[in-house]
């Protein structure tokens, strides 16, 4: 079960999801909308989503996770749109025979599900809103736009052939 | 050749737009794309880091566009919630 969904998570349905007699362990993690960050007040959180790209990334984490670990199940739910504070707003169950299977699968897949899955999150505060990004450069594959403090190339260790575009849009550099 | 292109999150509201419909000429590559779409909207340039995508895969500068490819500019992800 891999779903986006603009309404609250019915977490009994990932339970579902995931219900297996083969199974003696069941892994829930829930993440929830948090009233602060970084100092500031946080009232509330909006997240966007590429449709299409996003399930498919999922259901590529999941894939992985079965390699690595003996599961029955994983099913991930992640909300979009505005989501109150306090809300769930990503739920992961993983269900194996054995609970050090379910664990670490469902640690694997949120883990990768912050790194790769194009889903973003606005956070809006009091003055203010922000989209959150601290992610950058973790797979290597966050480039700089063209015109952009170039030559950063250090932090892109799997991003080849990026020499060639690093000067193509510097004639609107300055503005 | 058309291809679209995607924009989402801080790129969207960079440019003010979701999505974009542009001709290029064959051989064009994912690069030479954005490095047009920058001139087009400076905005984008000095946006930081983003990925590319063609047709829902992460892909690099180099990938050759086709015809009715679909071109997403993927800025840095966070989903999940927090830094739970």
């Amino acid at each position: 079960m891999i779903r986006l969904t603009a309404d609250p998570i019915a977490i009994d349905d990932l339970l579902q999801a995931v219900a297996d007699p083969a199974a003696g362990a069941v892994v829930l993690f829930i993440g929830t909308t948090r009233d602060h960050n970084e100092g500031r007040s946080v009232e509330r959180l909006e997240y966007e989503a590429y449709h299409g790209m996003a399930e498919r990334e999922i259901e590529k984490i999941a894939a992985e996770a079965r390699e690595r670990w003996k599961i029955a199940h994983l099913a991930v739910v992640h909300r979009t749109g505005v989501v109150p504070i306090g809300s769930a707003s990503v739920a992961i169950a993983a269900s194996a025979a054995h609970r050090a299977d379910a664990f670490a699968a469902a640690r694997f897949a949120i883990d990768r599900l912050k790194e790769v899955v194009p889903i973003w999150k606005k956070e809006f505060f009091e003055g203010g809103a922000v989209w959150i990004g601290d992610q950058a450069c973790r797979v290597g594959r966050w480039e700089e736009a063209p015109d952009a403090r170039g030559g950063d190339a250090a932090d892109d260790a799997a991003a080849g052939g990026e020499a060639a575009a690093g000067t193509t849009g510097s004639s609107s550099a300055g503005r | 050749m058309t291809v679209t292109v995607r924009l989402f999150a801080s790129l969207r509201e960079r440019t003010g737009s979701s999505t974009i419909t542009r001709t290029v000429a064959d051989g064009t590559t994912s690069g030479d794309l954005v490095a047009a779409l920058c001139s087009d909207f400076p905005a984008l340039a000095g946006a930081g880091r983003f990925a590319i995508a063609v047709n829902s895969e992460y892909t690099d500068r180099d990938h050759a566009l086709r015809d009715g490819d679909e071109v997403a500019l993927i800025p840095p992800v966070s989903g999940g919630a927090g830094a739970a």
